[in-house]
């Protein structure tokens, strides 16, 4: 099932790039930079995905204590954080190209940053107070609730801080009104970065189920041998 | 009443549920016992208090505060003294108890999950609220700052509130990380970045800041009940061993 996922997701990929390079119109005021704009929106859609499912199988995890919820919580957190690692990038240097600078403090960004911490602090806790055992899981499924939370709260104070300070207006990507190629090769993107992720959180949970098991029966040696 | 018989008098002496105290008496009792803690070292307010003004001492080094426009700098200034104090404070009260195996002690006493978190939040709050009422006094003779008293309590206060209140359930967490000290600040200070921005806000609205726009205080009001709210709510995981 993962292996044909895995095709699926190649082919997609495929078939994005295409669209992306020969399909989509080149955007008449910012000329071929603008084509980051396919790759970023998928991304910051994709770290949002991964941290909602983080929530759920935290959620998951209080209410029933089953592994496989923690499984989920944390493969989508690592999945989360790599997916928000490469918006920041993608979107500093498209703004370097655009805007002149590598990084602006706006709302958005700030906010972005904000939640990168968010859940590199959630990664570092489970480092810290081990990956699999019961006591890590709670504490991280709390930080996997608060920190989602957050998230919007966040946002909501960095705008209205922001806003207080009149910035260099953040022009919106692509205008409210995309043409139909732009438009079309975007839903492709989107698609195809679902399913990218899809197939990684799967194949990441099969990783840390095995590391769980391995754990259970290394317990189970030591036991027997006691 | 008739006169029961004796074996009724033994069971009713030793019964097998014995009658929670209500939730305020739990409260009140917890709280009391980390005040009275704190009365009789007396260790921790002298030593964060004399830490908060080295702190602000850096400041004036580091930026030469005559020269600067300080109801633009000092909101700033006193919030990260303040978080400063405050996580250390945080983090003191739950390592406290872990260092001398009493927190066992305290989840094995009858008392709600809740009354904890909410007694170990307001012994927080009521430390960091005499540490920063000792440092805004001494700021304000220092550099001759005119504020206005209410308004400047008010967003103190409520700032103060919010932060203790994600404060306290890290520290339940950090404390049992194996670097606790570096861990609290990692995990609050990003989720309390609305708390941070709303209180500074509002510190430099009571400073006579000219830029308003948003009620920061109302807002800093609702953040704080939804982090109260959120961290009583899930702090019984926390607390569970």
């Amino acid at each position: 099932m993962n292996t044909r996922l895995g095709w699926l997701t190649g082919i997609l990929m495929a078939c994005s790039l295409y669209a992306i390079f020969l399909y989509a119109p080149v955007e008449r005021t910012q000329g071929p930079p603008q084509k980051i704009f396919y790759f970023h929106v998928p991304l910051a859609w994709v770290a949002y995905l991964a941290f909602f499912c983080t929530l759920v199988g935290s959620v998951g995890y209080l209410r029933t204590g089953k592994t496989r919820w923690d499984v989920l919580a944390y493969s989508a957190a690592e999945v989360g954080v790599v997916f928000t690692t490469l918006v920041l990038i993608s979107g500093s240097i498209w703004g370097k190209t655009i805007w002149g600078a590598w990084w602006a403090w706006d709302a958005r960004l700030t906010s972005t940053l904000v939640m990168w911490f968010i859940y590199v602090a959630y990664l570092l806790l489970r480092s810290s107070i081990g990956r699999t055992t019961v006591r890590a899981a709670r504490y991280a499924a709390v930080l996997g609730i608060v920190g989602f939370i957050d998230v919007p709260i966040v946002h909501m104070s960095v705008t209205w801080w922001r806003t207080l300070h009149p910035q260099p207006t953040v022009a919106n990507p692509a205008g409210p009104t995309l043409p139909p190629a732009m438009l079309a090769t975007l839903v492709l993107c989107l698609v195809t970065f679902t399913v990218l992720f899809v197939w990684l959180l799967r194949e990441r949970m099969a990783v840390e189920s095995l590391r769980h098991e391995i754990e259970d029966l290394a317990a189970g040696i030591i036991e027997a041998a006691a | 009443m008739a006169a029961r018989p004796v074996v009724d008098a033994v069971i009713e002496k030793r019964p097998a549920h014995p009658p929670r105290a209500s939730f305020a008496a739990q409260l009140g009792a917890l709280l009391w016992k980390d005040l009275l803690i704190e009365w009789r070292r007396r260790e921790l307010l002298a030593s964060l208090i004399v830490f908060s003004l080295l702190v602000l001492l850096v400041f004036d080094f580091a930026f030469d505060l005559r020269r600067i426009e300080m109801p633009v700098a000092a909101p700033g200034i006193l919030w990260v003294t303040f978080i400063f104090a405050g996580v250390l404070s945080f983090n003191r009260a739950f390592a406290l108890e872990k260092d001398r195996g009493t927190w066992e002690g305290l989840l094995l006493a009858p008392v709600d999950r809740g009354a904890i978190y909410l007694a170990k939040l307001l012994a927080g709050v009521l430390f960091m609220l005499a540490v920063e009422a000792v440092s805004l006094v001494l700021f304000a003779a220092l550099f001759d700052l005119p504020a206005d008293v209410p308004r400047l309590a008010a967003a103190v206060a409520a700032g103060t509130l919010g932060f203790a209140a994600v404060g306290t359930l890290f520290a339940a967490i950090a404390a049992n990380t194996r670097a606790r000290d570096i861990f609290l600040p990692v995990l609050l200070f990003p989720v309390s970045v609305p708390v941070i921005i709303g209180a500074v806000k509002a510190t430099g609205l009571a400073f006579g800041s000219s830029d308003s726009g948003y009620p920061w205080l109302g807002l800093i009001l609702a953040f704080d009940a939804i982090f109260l709210a959120v961290s009583f709510a899930v702090f019984e995981f926390v607390a569970e061993e």
